[in-house]
Parts: structure tokens; sequence; C-alpha cells
């Protein structure tokens, strides 16, 4: 337990006060207690910069369950130490922002910091996890409370279908991720991440690579909203604000991308990966990009932007790993889609938690975020939108703001591609520059639409629910302010974090294929002269404009009213039919037929008997040692047959005990026959009170009647019956069979041996019953009490009439 | 004599499995005390039908007839009549509550 342990875990110990501050201490609202956690955790992880800019990394490790390889290690280095300082510095202001958002009096505030710290430590936890199965729990516990966020208003229908639907989609990924993960260690024999880039080797060659690989990639792409699993993010939208800005946008829908990034040495370096993840999220990007230009709230704009940027980030991961195809880090042709990567990381988390607590400030103030309804408000809100200017400016990768550094750096990256001489990356490649373009220039005609629809146009204050607008309070300005600052900051020097952050978090990725002391090549500026990327940045402002101008016109297409994903249909008729379809199993095979069961039963037990005789060679036959038959034989267990064959004819209930009353004195005589003296006596005392007891029942019941039922129910239950009577046969032929042609010495011969020496008895079968098994017949005594006891209350149990038996 | 044991054990075996089919719930019943006497005669025919002395030794015999399935056996026979006779009262008193032996009729429907 070290103080980077206890940094992971101090949310959850913190969560526990929660409940507590808010219920004693109502006077101080309760986000300025939470607020303190990120801000030491954010400055606790800042003083690792020193560490991770130097090249070298931090292991702590604490045993959890050592026998199967499963620790609490966790593990600092440029990749985790980016994360770590996205979730603790941009939870500290979303904490300090929820403070003034989340102000009224009836806000369940203790549900609220116990679910965004669960999901805080839950999230510190992946990503400093070096042990696999940790990561999971931590992966699955963000997955948990993301839906518990998200359901935070839960009298909502929205909200609530939102989180189920997140729930689901993003619990599937991680179990097809925990699959990959059981794959891979049985490829390479450890939990440890770093243990498997060490045995990267064996990975690559062995058979289960690819499924792995895909297992894995499923859970990335579910966590990361990649196309088709995107449709939870927009409805993941209905939680308040501050969550949208922090888990779904900022930290949580990045855990796919970290994961893509971490797992980049183990399967990087071939072209399925390349492919797939490059493909996808290239084509995200363009489906991202497009569906947000339809949507007419601004959180929504904001969610499907959100999906196509991690789609973006997603296909600079793809096509940096090309890299490790060539093991040449020191070319910046195939590193510069990582660099491209890391910093539009850090670009988006910065630009896109201010514009979302812009959105918030917009509906906070006017009650509404519809765009069709808003319009004029920068001169009532100037700050806000001085803020989102900023904040959109950068999305829509306008220069000089940090926007546009990483998306020409993401067109650098992307366009590279088309030199690499493998892959097809020449050809079919070709097309990814192109679909990037093209959803570039609808990232500016979204960027656009916020900004002109919200801030510029005429105020319309009859179409607001509320009447008196102004400008946002100081508190929830403080926040997006931050922020806002950051993306200048970053815009004017952004080679600040060029050898700090970006650069150690390369190194991770990428590990040991730099030549012996070179650096990876970071430095970005603004002016690289007029070449292919800067044309294609003008060239999609330039399209982007007239996508925006003509919005009036396409605005009425068909299309825009649509502002529902195809794939949410999908998901929606998908789930539906999965309800119907369990429903439908579920009545056809629970119907309360006693009969129903016992077929189920019954097959069952035949099937798997049959298969495993068949299976183990389980039948024997042999007619060594069988005794003979006596011709008197014949006549008893032939009236035995006839009698019982009967039985299911009679209708009349009192044939009925008569007949099977006399199977009874046929089995009694059957033990006589063959020495069971005691037997034969019990059956014969059993048998007539049975009878006697059943005449005095059965006259109080009715007459028998034919079974109401189908011919086909009918021949079904003739043939399970005689399956099992078969298989009885069977059974009991083998038994005996084996037990007169095995060696074993049977457990009789003790008995036969000791009755009299032991327990000074001679009849064996009274010995065994009241010496040797003693203790059973006392049970067995105890079972008959009960039995009594249950007939007794039975029939001084009066039902009431309400009562339902 | 074995062979022809065990095909009569599987015919009484079916018949009872046929009867627990049943929708009448008498039948039923009729039907678990054959399977009862099916399952004893597996037991009993299992060891052997020898025809040594009966397990006695004061009849100082060379063999006896093996005493462990007997006993097992007259302790299934017991327990047996056990849940005969519980089964049969709590038939009697489905009856009575119910006014119908028809299990379709005695389903519950209020967890469906």
């Amino acid at each position: 337990m070290t103080l980077l342990h206890f940094a992971v875990l101090a949310p959850f110990l913190f969560a526990v006060l929660v409940p507590f501050l808010f219920k004693y201490i109502r006077k101080i609202h309760t986000g300025w207690f939470v607020l303190v956690v990120p801000l030491i955790l954010f400055i606790y992880f800042l003083s690792f910069i020193s560490v991770t800019s130097d090249g070298r990394d931090e292991m702590q490790r604490m045993e959890w369950v050592p026998s199967l390889g499963i620790n609490f290690d966790l593990y600092v280095d440029g990749l985790s130490l980016l994360f770590a300082l996205l979730i603790t510095g941009i939870g500290t202001l979303v904490i300090l922002y929820s403070i003034f958002y989340l102000a009224g009096k009836k806000e369940r505030l203790n549900h609220f910091y116990v679910y965004i710290l669960l999901f805080m430590g839950a999230m510190l936890g992946v990503v400093l996890s070096d042990n696999i199965i940790v990561l999971y729990v931590f992966w699955e516990i963000t997955s948990i409370s993301s839906a518990l966020l998200i359901s935070y208003w839960y009298t909502k229908k929205a909200s609530v279908y939102g989180a189920q639907k997140s729930m689901y989609i993003t619990v599937f990924g991680g179990l097809s991720m925990l699959g990959g993960f059981s794959l891979l260690y049985v490829m390479a024999g450890t939990f440890s991440i770093r243990e498997m880039v060490g045995n990267a080797d064996i990975i690559l060659g062995h058979d289960l690579f690819l499924a792995a690989m895909i297992l894995v990639l499923l859970g990335a792409f579910t966590k990361s909203a990649q196309f088709p699993f995107h449709i939870w993010l927009p409805d993941a939208m209905e939680a308040p604000t501050p969550v949208s800005a922090y888990l779904h946008s900022a930290t949580m829908v990045k855990a796919g991308i970290y994961l893509v990034a971490r797992m980049t040495p183990v399967f990087g370096g071939g072209a399925e990966w390349f492919w797939i993840i490059t493909s996808f999220g290239v084509f995200t990007m363009l489906w991202g990009a497009v569906s947000a230009v339809r949507q007419k709230d601004l959180k929504a704009i904001l969610a499907f932007s959100t999906v196509s940027q991690l789609g973006m980030i997603m296909s600079l991961l793809g096509a940096g790993s090309a890299a490790f195809y060539y093991m040449d880090g020191d070319n910046a042709l195939y590193t510069t889609a990582i660099l491209a990567a890391v910093f539009h990381l850090i670009n988006h988390a910065t630009f896109k938690g201010s514009l979302f607590m812009v959105a918030g400030i917009v509906d906070h103030e006017t009650g509404t975020r519809d765009i069709r309804k808003l319009g004029g408000l920068m001169t009532i809100m100037p700050v806000t939108a001085t803020i989102s200017f900023i904040g959109l400016a950068a999305m829509a990768g306008l220069p000089p703001f940090n926007g546009f550094l990483s998306k020409e750096l993401f067109f650098t990256g992307i366009t590279n591609v088309v030199q690499y001489d493998m892959w097809n990356g020449d050809t079919i490649g070709m097309i990814l520059p192109v679909v990037a373009w093209i959803a570039s220039i609808f990232t500016f005609a979204y960027s656009a639409i916020i900004f002109f629809r919200t801030f510029r146009g005429k105020f319309k204050p009859e179409a607001l629910p509320v009447k008196k607008v102004h400008e946002a309070p100081a508190g929830l300005l403080i926040s997006p302010i931050v922020l806002a600052v950051a993306v200048l900051l970053i815009s004017i020097f952004p080679n600040m974090l060029a050898y700090t952050i970006i650069e150690p978090a390369m190194m991770s990725i990428l590990p040991g294929i730099l030549s012996e002391g070179s650096a990876f090549y970071v430095d970005i500026y603004h002016w690289h002269g007029i070449n292919l990327e800067l044309m294609m940045t003008a060239g999609a402002v330039a399209l982007g404009i007239v996508v925006y101008i003509t919005m009036d016109k396409w605005s009425k297409l068909g299309i825009y009213q649509r502002e529902r994903d195809i794939m949410t249909a999908a998901y929606d008729n998908g789930y539906d039919l999965l309800i119907k379809g369990s429903q439908l199993l579920t009545r056809a095979q629970m119907t309360g037929m006693l009969r129903d069961y016992l077929v189920y039963m019954l097959l069952f037990i035949i099937g798997i008997m049959f298969y495993t005789m068949f299976r183990f060679e389980g039948f024997h036959f042999g007619m060594d040692n069988a005794s003979d038959i006596d011709i008197f034989m014949y006549f008893i267990l032939g009236a035995l047959v006839i009698t019982v064959l009967l039985l299911p004819k009679v209708n009349n209930r009192m044939t009925a005990i008569i007949l099977a009353g006399f199977a009874g004195f046929l089995v009694a005589f059957i033990f006589t026959v063959f020495r069971a003296p005691d037997l034969a006596l019990t059956q014969l005392m059993v048998e007539t009170v049975s009878v006697l007891l059943f005449m005095a029942v059965f006259y109080h019941l009715p007459n028998l009647t034919k079974d109401d039922i189908t011919p086909l129910t009918k021949t079904i239950n003739i043939v399970v019956a005689g399956l099992a009577g078969l298989m009885v046969t069977l059974v009991s032929i083998s038994a005996f069979t084996f037990g007169q042609t095995t060696s074993l010495a049977a457990i009789s011969e003790y008995y036969i041996e000791n009755s009299k020496i032991l327990a000074g008895g001679y009849n064996m079968v009274n010995v065994v019953l009241v010496d040797f098994r003693g203790l059973d017949t006392m049970l067995e005594l105890l079972v008959l009490g009960i039995a009594a006891l249950g007939v007794v209350s039975l029939i001084k149990l009066k039902v009431r009439e309400s009562d339902d038996v | 004599m074995e062979i022809l044991m065990s095909v009569v054990i599987g015919i009484l075996f079916a018949v009872a499995v046929y009867l627990m089919f049943s929708r009448n719930i008498i039948r039923v019943l009729i039907g678990t005390l054959l399977l009862s006497h099916s399952v004893h005669l597996i037991l009993f025919t299992m060891a052997g039908l020898q025809r040594g002395a009966p397990p006695l030794l004061f009849l100082e015999a060379e063999a006896y007839a093996d005493p462990l399935p007997q006993a097992l056996i007259l302790t299934a026979i017991v327990i047996n009549f056990g849940v005969t006779a519980f089964v049969s009262v709590l038939v009697y008193r489905t009856y009575q509550e119910h006014k119908t032996v028809d299990l379709y009729d005695l389903r519950g429907e209020k967890d469906e």
C-alpha cells in the first residue's frame, strides 16, 4: 500500500463520507468538500511529470491474489500520467462547476457526488493498473457509475432509457474485453501489460491473436463510442451537464482510446490492427460529423461531435501503429499520427469540456437547449459567448487555435498512410484522407451552427421558458474560463506540453522502437508553409461555410428532420425482439404443468444417460451367471406386466386401487421367491396399509376421467415413457453384468462375516438396518415422523376464502 | 432371469412415468407408487437373483442372498410408504379445497 495506491483509492474512501457530509452539513454545498479530492490528486500527479519527462516510469506493486497472478500493481508512465492529469484536472473543474450548476435545494447531492467519486477512482484505476484483470474491474465500475450518473434524474423516462442503453452496450463490450484478456493470458502467460509487451512476439504469432484482438477492440470501441456502438453516447446526454462534460467527453469515453494506445505495443504492427482501427475511426468521424449537423439540441450536437472526434483520435492510433511494422521511431512519417492523437486528445478535453459547460450555462439561464428557440444571446451573455467562440474555433480547426494545430497534424498523419508501401496503404489508403477531409467540412459546419444559432441571429425571448435571461453567475463561468484559457495557452505555446506530456506519452505508446539516444520528433508550430494540410483545412473551412449558409435550404429536407440515428432503431428493435423472444421462450417452457417439467427433466436425463453410456462404452450384456428361469415365474411376471399395462386404461378409481395393490402383492411375491423374507413381509404390510389408505382417500375423490390431451401430446408421452423404460432396462442389465464380471469384492461379504461376530445377530438384513447402519434407520424414523406430522396438519388445515393455495 | 426381470422393470418404469404425465393427480399418485416398485426391483436385480439361502445366518448355508440391497430396499419401502401417505392426503385435501383433480386447472396463474 503505497501513496500511489492510496491516490487511486482515495476517491472511493472519500465517497463513504459524502452521505454524512450531505446529511449533517446542509449549510455548505457538499461539492466544496468533494472538490478537495481531485485538486489534491491533481497536484500529486503533477509531481510525476519530473519522473516521466526523463523517460523513466514508476511501478508500485501490491499483492492481491498472487496465486492467480492478479495483483494490484500500479504503473505511472507518460500515457497513464496524461490520463491521470486529465481525470483529476478536468475533474476539479467539473466539480467546481457542478457546485453552481446543481444549486437547487432538492438535488440529491449525496448520490451525485458518490457516483462522481466512484467514477473518478475507477477511471484512475483503469489508466494506472498494470494488471488487466484489475483494469477490467475498474473498467466495469466506470460503466456502472456512468449509468448511475445518466439516470441521476431517474424520474425522467429518457434518463433511464439512456442509462440502460449505455449500460448494455458498454458492459457487452466489457465482457468481450474480458474474453480478450483471458485469451491474452493464455498466449502470454501473464496478466501484466508490461510483461505482455515483452512477449509481444509470442502473441503476434499465436493462433488466438486475431480473436483476442477483436474482443479487446470490442471493449474499446463500445466505450469510446465508435460506429456502430456510438448510439449510447447521444442518449447519455440526459445526464446533468457536468457529467456530460466530464464522463462523456473528456475522460470515460477516452478509456477506449487509452486501451487501444496501451495495447498498441502488444497488437500493433499487423495489417488487421491497422485497418480495423483506422477504418472504423475514420468512418465514425464522418458519421458523427454528419449526424451532428442534423441535431437541434445543443448537447446532442456536442455528443455527436464527440463521437466524431473520438473516431478521429482512434484512426490516428491505427495509422501510427505502422511504426511497429517498420520498427522505426526516428522517422516522423510513422510517428506523426501518434503525436497528433496524443495532442488532439488533450485539445479535445480542453475545448469540448468548456463547450459542454457553456451548453449547460445556456440551458441553465434560458431553460432550453433547442437551437431553433435560441439566438442572439451574444449581447446578453458576452462572457459565455466568448468562451464558446474560443472552444468552437478550436473545434472547427481555425488558426491559430490548438484545434488547428492538431487538425493539421491529423491531416499529416492520415495522409502519410498513402506513403506506406504495405497493407495497400498506397491504394485503398487513399480513401482515408478523403473521408477525413469530408468529415472536417461538417465539423466546421456544426461548429458554426452552434455559435451562430445560439449567440447570433434574432433573440427570441417569447420562445424561452425563462423570462429574464442574463449572464451566468461567476461561479458557473470559472471552470469554462479556465478551460478556455488552457485552450489559448496551448494555442500560443504548444511546445509547452511537447516534452513534458506529449513525448513521454508517445514513449509509452511506442516503446522500444527509437534508436539509441534519439527522441521523438515533437515540434508543434503554426506555419509550415503552404502545403497540402493547409490546403485541406482551407478547403474544409470554405466548404463548411457553404454548408452552413445553405442550411436554410437543406434543413427542409426529410433527412434533417430525422434526428434519431438509424443505428438506434436497430438497437431498439433488437432490444424489443430480445425481450419478446425471451418472454416467448419462458412462456413456452414454464407452462406450470407437472407433465411438461417431467418431460424436460426425463428427456435431459435420458439424453445424458445414453450419451454417457455410449461415450464411455457403459453398455454391458452377458448371460453368464444369470440364474435360470422357473416356469411359474413367467406367470408371475406376466401377471405383473398385464396388471400395470391395464392401469392407464381403467377409469374406475377403485379398480385402479385394486390393480395397484395387486401389483404390489406380486412384487412381494417376487421378493419371497428370491430369498428376501424381510422384504416380502414389509412389502405385504405396507401394501395392505396403502390399499386401505387409498380406499379411504379415494372414496372422497371423483372417478378418473380420460385425459383431455391432443394425440401429439399422447404420442410424446408414450415415446418419452418408453425411452425412460428402455433406459432403465439397459442400466439394470449393464449393472448386473458389470457386477458379475468385475473382480471387485462385494462389500456384502463383510456383513455376512461380521453379523454374528460384531453384532450378535443372525438376520443379516436386520443387523445392517439396526446396527451397522443404525443411524440411517433413526433418520428414516424421523422422515416418517415428519410425514405423519404433515398428514395431521394437512387434515387440520383450514383454508380461508382469501388464501391462495 | 435377470435379463427378463430387467425387461419387466423397464415396462413397470415406463408405465409409471406415463401415469405421472397424466393431468389427473390421482394417476400421478399411482404412477409414483409403481415407480418405487420398479426402483426396488432394480436394486434387487442388480445384485443378482441367485438362489442362495435367505440372509439368515442360523441356516448355516454355503451361500446367502446378498443382504445389503435387501436392507436398502427395506428402508426404501418404508420411506416410500411415508411419501405415499403424505401425497394421498395432499391429494385429498387439494380436492376438498379446489374441487378438482386436474393439474391443468390447479396451475397457479399469479406468477405468469
